[in-house]
């Protein structure tokens, strides 16, 4: 049996390191298994699927599915909802994270900055459902700790179970809360990495506290800002489904404000069993997830080619 | 001396931003631990306090009385984040230094296999059906273990670390002597990759220990409930006695102390392990974002 020369390079490569490609087998197996093996069923979303036939064997029918996820008016909800609080998410951890970076590098008590940046990284380890339980802590009804302080003031206890308009406020303070202690731990690290030198000879230029950081800690910050923007907005359909799902869970009254697509995809697949619904909805998130990020790293590749993640 | 004047403004400024947003981060801790302590009536009474009325610890000692539930939870647990996280540094390491030897000619092809998972993917409808009716891995340990035993990040980050840190003619002259491509790995890879192994594995164990959407997605069996589901399940029903305290249904429970209580007990091995682990965070971060 006669190989082509390519095949017959290929063959003599597996051979040559066989060795090596029998230790990266494990995970590749893995990743067929689950990812690649799934990836391949996003056919399903062209299916009107049944236990019966699986994905395989299901009839086809087209776009049905497609046909009733955009005229149940849930698409551009859900998509806008994502996007705003992706948006507003990505925008005050990135400002809060660079302020609390910058602010901890000018402090010069080594205990000081060690406790808070503790304090500050803390909420990072913990799960989103024991965060939902500070929520309610918080802002129970009758017990909530600060809606007793209302009381106690004379104020009337906010509901905001039953109120959307809090959250457009209280999810982005809960999603600071949760990482801007990752944040600023990133951020410190790109500072720290800036030569000492800089500083000096502008002290030596008469520059004060204030122009030190916007003239050379936030420029020389700005390949690490630029960088992790993108990748934020490289994920700006992927919404935060532990965040909304613990926190608010299938509270119909807060629906309308705070259904982002993750959540929807669930409800529809766990909940009501609309595979239709849900593998529209995913297949919609999952290629436009990929346009957005083949769009973003080609202009970086194009703007400044170091920077592009691939 | 104007300079030193407006150091010391900024400075003080920092200290109070900082400080300040710093107890906010641990305000919600506080406030759960000390009201776990507190009796039913003065929560009913008097809400969450910041000081409670009435020192209590009957929560405690319910949940303590019957710890079956609590106990295997745990087990769970521990089981799924122990042998989870070796096996995934395991696979993850070896496939890392695959990726990192320069003589592999497919290395960059298979980095790029395993980066494409994180551009695209199947939804979840896709996964769900897949793992359960054609991996049948519902109700089962194996799918707690599986689903989030890797992180393509994790992979390339490991990739980037040895690359980084350990030189070719290391590998080369090893081989000279007459080492094979596994030996390398198991005598001279995985002892110098020890600080970024720390790192991952304990990001790994995090997401195991973190875990509550696998179960809830894949696990309807109460004996395979690992921690952060049974607490789940505490936090988001409304009647949570049954599910925790056995033989419990004829005594008035304290609902909310309990809820408490139980939060904090699962809470508690995160903030003992805390002050240990925080730097290998740290530096697994550090290393994260140095792109190779």
């Amino acid at each position: 049996m006669k190989l082509s020369g390519k095949a017959a390079g290929f063959f003599h490569e597996i051979v040559r390191n066989k060795v090596l490609y029998i230790m990266f087998l494990p995970l590749a197996l893995f990743y067929i298994l689950f990812a690649y093996i799934p990836m391949g069923g996003i056919i399903v979303a062209f299916k009107d699927f049944n236990y019966q036939g699986g994905i395989l064997f299901s009839p086809w029918n087209g776009f049905d599915n497609f046909r009733f996820f955009f005229a149940s008016g849930k698409a551009w909800q859900v998509t806008t909802n994502t996007i705003m609080y992706n948006v507003t998410f990505l925008a005050v951890y990135t400002l809060f994270s660079i302020m609390v970076a910058i602010m901890i590098s000018e402090m010069s008590n080594k205990h000081f900055k060690k406790l808070s940046q503790s304090f500050m990284f803390l909420p990072y380890f913990i799960s989103w459902v024991v965060v939902s339980a500070f929520v309610y802590n918080l802002f129970n009804y009758d017990y909530g700790l600060i809606n007793n302080i209302l009381k106690t003031f004379g104020q009337q206890p906010v509901d905001i179970y039953s109120n959307p308009g809090y959250w457009y406020l209280l999810l982005p303070v809960m999603y600071l809360w949760k990482w801007v202690g990752f944040g600023s731990v990133l951020y410190l690290a790109a500072i720290s990495g800036i030569d000492q030198e800089c500083y000096e000879a502008a002290t030596i230029d008469g520059c004060n506290a204030f122009q030190k950081i916007t003239r050379i800690t936030i420029p020389l910050l700005k390949p690490t800002m630029i960088m992790l923007i993108l990748l934020g907005i490289g994920r700006i359909l992927r919404g935060e489904f532990d965040m909304f799902y613990n926190l608010i869970g299938n509270n119909g009254l807060l629906m309308d404000a705070t259904d982002i697509i993750d959540t929807l995809v669930f409800r529809s697949l766990m909940g009501t069993q609309d595979f239709g619904m849900a593998s529209a909805a995913g297949f919609y998130q999952s290629v436009l997830c990929f346009v957005v990020i083949m769009v973003v790293n080609s202009i970086v590749r194009k703007v400044d080619s170091e920077s592009a993640l691939f | 001396m104007r300079k030193a004047k407006d150091q010391i403004a900024f400075a003080a400024i920092s200290y109070f931003v900082v400080g300040i947003i710093a107890l906010f981060t641990l305000f919600p801790f506080i406030i759960l631990i000390v009201n776990s302590f507190a009796s039913e009536n003065s929560i009913i009474n008097n809400g969450y306090t910041i000081i409670p009325k009435q020192i209590s610890f009957d929560a405690y000692s319910l949940v303590f009385r019957s710890p079956e539930t609590i106990l295997r939870a745990y087990g769970v647990t521990l089981f799924i984040t122990i042998v989870g996280t070796t096996i995934s540094l395991l696979i993850a390491s070896m496939a890392a230094y695959v990726m990192y030897r320069k003589d592999v000619k497919y290395r960059n092809g298979l980095a790029f296999f395993i980066y494409f998972t994180t551009l695209f993917n199947g939804g979840l409808a896709s996964y769900y059906i897949i793992l359960s009716s054609v991996y049948h891995l519902k109700n089962t340990l194996l799918v707690l273990l599986l689903v989030p035993m890797f992180s393509a990040m994790n992979i390339l980050i490991l990739r980037n670390f040895i690359r980084g840190s350990i030189p070719d003619s290391l590998n080369e002259s090893a081989k000279i002597d007459g080492a094979g491509d596994f030996t390398i790995y198991l005598r001279i890879i995985l002892p110098l990759s020890k600080p970024a192994l720390a790192s991952i594995g304990l990001f790994t164990a995090l997401g195991y220990w973190n875990d509550w959407w696998t179960p809830m997605m894949f696990v309807e069996k109460q004996k395979l409930f690992p921690l952060q589901y049974v607490l789940y399940n505490i936090i988001s029903s409304v009647n949570i006695s049954s599910n925790v305290v056995a033989n419990a249904s004829s005594v008035v429970l304290p609902q909310e102390s309990l809820k408490l209580a139980l939060t904090v007990i699962s809470t508690v091995p995160i903030l003992l392990a805390y002050p240990f682990v925080q730097k290998y965070f740290v530096k697994g971060i550090t290393l994260g974002s140095v792109k190779g």
